[in-house]
C-alpha cells in the first residue's frame, strides 16, 4: 500500500516529533495503550430505528479498544452521532447488543456546539458535572483549575461564555468533559463549526491532550483530514442505513504534531480514507485517490 | 455621557416640551374653557390642589396592581412548573387558561362583581389580565432548554430537582421576565378597566373611579390629572421591571448585549 520510502521518512519525522513532545511533557502514555488496547466495548449487529421509522443504524459491528483514538467518519445521516448516544446509554439499540468489557465507564461528552450554560461563568460551567455528582465548589476547585489548565484557559474562570470566541467556548466545553477525568471521551464533530485556523490549533492541542491523558476517545467527524491527523483507527460509515463499511489504521506512532500534516504517510492515509469515504457515499473514487 | 447620548435624551425631551408648549398656547389663544380642554398648567396645578384625593386614589390603584401582579407571578410560575412536568397536564388545563385570556375582562367584570365584593372583584380582574402572558411565557421558557444540555444532564445522572434548578429555571428566566414586563403594564390596565366597570357599583376609590366621578362632575382638569398619574404609574412600572430584567440578565443574555465597539 504505502511506499516504503515514504513510510520510513514519515516514521523518522515522527520519531523526532515524538521525542520533542516527550521532552516537553515528560509524559507519553499513548504508544503503550494504542497498540495493545483491550476491547472496551463491542457493538454486535446493532440496529437503531427511531420512533419516526428512520433507520439510523443497520447491523453495525464495531469494537472500541481501551486507550485508542477512534474516529467515526462518514457523511451526514450515517448514524455517527447515534453511536455516541448508544455508548452513553441515553438511547438503547432496537436490535443487537452493546457489550462492555467492564462496567459502563465515566464519560466526557463534547457536542458540535459548545453547549455551555450562558448564565454561568466558565468556572461554573466546568464545575457542572462535579456539581451534579454532589461535589462542593471548594472540593471541585483544584479539578476545575486542572481541567482549565489542560485546555489552556487558566485565568478565564470568571469569564462568561458570550465574552469568549468560538474556539475558547469549545475549550471550555472540553474542560467540562475532562473535569470528571473520564475514561472515555466522546466527541461529536466538536470542531466542525470553527474556522480553519482555530480548528487546526485545537486538533494539535487535542492530540497532545489525549497522549498525556491516555483516555479512550471516540471522535465523530466528516473531515478526512481531521480524522487522519488525530485517530489511531478510522471507521468509515455509510448512510441510509447507517453502517460501518471500512476500517483504516493510521500507523503513525506517538502523539501527532504539526509536522505529521506534511508527511507522506499522512498524505497516503488521507488518500486511502478519502477513497473509502467516496465508496461509502456510493461514488466512484476520484482519479488518483486509489492506488 | 457622550454627545450622542445627550442628543438621544435631548431630542425627545425637546419634542415633548414643544408639544406641551403648543397645547398651552392653543388653549390660551382660543380661550378654550377648562371643562373642554384644560391647559397643561391647569392640569399641573390641579394635581397639586387635589393631591390628597388623587394620591390616595393612586395608592389604591397601585396596591391593587402590585397585589394582582404578585398573585399572577406566583400563580403562573406554579402552574407553568406543573405544566412542565407533563404534557398531559398542560393539555388538560390549557383550555381554561385560554378561555380566561380571550374573554375581554370588561365582559367578565360585571359577573365577578355579583359574586365578589367590589375590591376583590377588581383585584381578580387585574390578576386575570396579568396572568396569561406570564403563564404562556414561563411555560415556553421551561420547555426551551437546550436539548444537548438536557442530554448532558441526563448523562451525568442529574436529579429532576437539579435539572430544574440548574437548567430549566435559568433557561426560562428571560422568557419569564419578558412576560413580567408585559404583565406589569397589563395589571395596571386590568385594575383600571375593572374599576371603571365597577363604576358606581363600587365604593371604589382608585384612580379610575376618580376619572368616572370627575366626568360626572365635569371636573375635566382633575380627569386629566388622574390620567397623567395613571400614565406615570404605567411608565414607572415599565421602567422598574425593565431595570429588574436588566439587572438579572445583563451578565449573560443576548438581549442585553451591547454592541462591542
Amino acid at each position: 500500500m504505502a511506499h516504503p520510502v515514504g513510510t520510513d521518512a514519515a516514521a523518522g519525522l515522527l520519531v523526532d516529533e515524538m521525542t520533542e513532545f516527550a521532552t516537553l511533557t515528560s509524559q507519553n502514555g499513548r504508544s503503550a495503550t494504542k497498540t495493545n488496547g483491550q476491547p472496551l466495548v463491542a457493538f454486535r449487529g446493532v440496529d437503531k430505528v427511531f420512533a419516526n421509522q428512520v433507520t439510523a443504524l443497520s447491523r453495525l459491528d464495531l469494537e472500541i479498544r481501551a486507550g485508542e483514538f477512534l474516529s467515526l467518519l462518514g457523511p451526514s445521516g450515517c448514524g455517527k452521532s447515534t453511536v455516541l448516544r448508544l455508548l452513553t446509554g441515553l438511547t438503547s439499540p432496537t436490535q443487537g447488543e452493546i457489550s462492555w468489557s467492564c462496567e459502563r465507564p465515566e464519560f466526557g461528552f463534547v457536542f458540535q456546539e459548545p453547549t455551555l450554560t450562558p448564565w454561568s461563568d466558565v468556572f461554573h460551567n466546568v464545575w457542572l458535572p462535579l456539581r451534579l455528582a454532589g461535589c462542593s465548589k471548594e472540593k471541585a476547585r483544584p479539578r476545575i483549575d486542572e481541567a482549565l489548565a489542560q485546555v489552556g484557559l487558566s485565568g478565564f474562570a470568571k469569564a462568561y461564555p458570550r465574552q469568549l470566541s468560538g474556539g475558547m467556548k469549545m475549550r471550555v466545553s472540553i474542560a467540562r468533559a475532562l473535569v470528571t477525568r473520564p475514561a472515555v471521551l466522546l466527541m461529536d464533530e466538536p470542531f466542525a463549526a470553527l474556522d480553519e485556523i482555530t480548528r487546526l490549533k485545537l486538533n494539535d492541542d487535542l492530540a497532545a491532550l489525549q497522549a498525556s491523558l491516555g483516555a479512550t476517545v471516540v471522535f465523530v467527524t466528516h473531515s478526512v483530514f481531521e480524522s487522519v491527523y488525530l485517530a489511531d483507527r478510522i471507521v468509515v460509515m455509510a448512510a441510509r442505513p447507517g453502517r460501518a463499511v471500512a476500517e483504516i489504521t493510521v500507523d503513525a506512532p506517538g502523539p501527532r504534531r504539526e509536522g505529521f500534516r506534511v508527511s507522506p504517510l499522512y498524505a497516503e492515509t488521507c488518500q486511502r480514507t478519502s477513497a473509502a469515504l467516496h465508496l461509502a457515499m456510493g461514488e466512484a473514487p476520484q482519479n488518483g485517490l486509489l492506488e | 455621557m457622550t454627545s450622542e447620548d445627550f442628543i438621544g435624551y435631548a431630542v425627545p425631551a425637546l419634542t415633548l416640551g414643544l408639544g406641551l408648549f403648543v397645547w398651552e398656547g392653543v388653549v390660551r389663544f382660543f380661550a378654550i374653557p377648562p371643562y373642554l380642554l384644560p391647559a397643561p398648567s391647569v392640569i399641573i396645578s390641579t394635581l397639586f390642589t387635589d393631591w390628597w384625593t388623587l394620591s390616595s386614589s393612586l395608592w389604591v390603584t397601585l396596591s391593587i396592581t402590585l397585589k394582582a401582579l404578585l398573585a399572577a407571578v406566583f400563580g403562573s410560575v406554579t402552574l407553568a412548573v406543573i405544566f412542565a412536568q407533563s404534557r398531559l397536564v398542560e393539555r388538560a388545563f390549557y383550555p381554561f387558561a385560554v378561555a380566561l385570556q380571550v374573554t375581554p375582562i370588561v365582559a367578565i367584570a360585571p359577573l365577578l362583581l355579583i359574586y365578589l365584593t367590589p375590591s376583590v372583584a377588581v383585584l381578580v380582574c387585574a390578576f386575570l389580565v396579568a396572568f396569561f402572558p406570564l403563564l404562556a411565557n414561563t411555560t415556553l421558557g421551561l420547555s426551551s432548554a437546550d436539548n444537548n444540555l438536557v442530554d448532558l444532564f441526563q448523562m451525568y445522572r442529574a436529579t429532576r430537582l437539579q435539572q430544574f434548578m440548574l437548567l430549566r429555571a435559568p433557561s426560562a428566566l428571560p422568557y419569564f421576565l419578558a412576560g413580567l414586563r408585559i404583565s406589569g403594564g397589563l395589571a395596571l390596565i386590568g385594575a383600571i378597566v375593572a374599576e371603571i366597570a365597577a363604576g358606581s357599583a363600587g365604593q371604589g376609590s382608585g384612580l379610575a373611579y376618580r376619572i368616572v366621578e370627575s366626568g360626572f362632575r365635569l371636573n375635566i382638569p382633575r380627569m386629566f390629572a388622574a390620567l397623567l398619574l395613571i400614565s406615570v404609574a404605567g411608565i414607572t412600572i415599565h421602567v422598574l421591571l425593565t431595570a429588574f430584567s436588566h439587572w438579572l440578565l445583563h451578565d449573560w443574555h443576548e438581549s442585553e448585549r451591547g454592541r462591542e465597539a
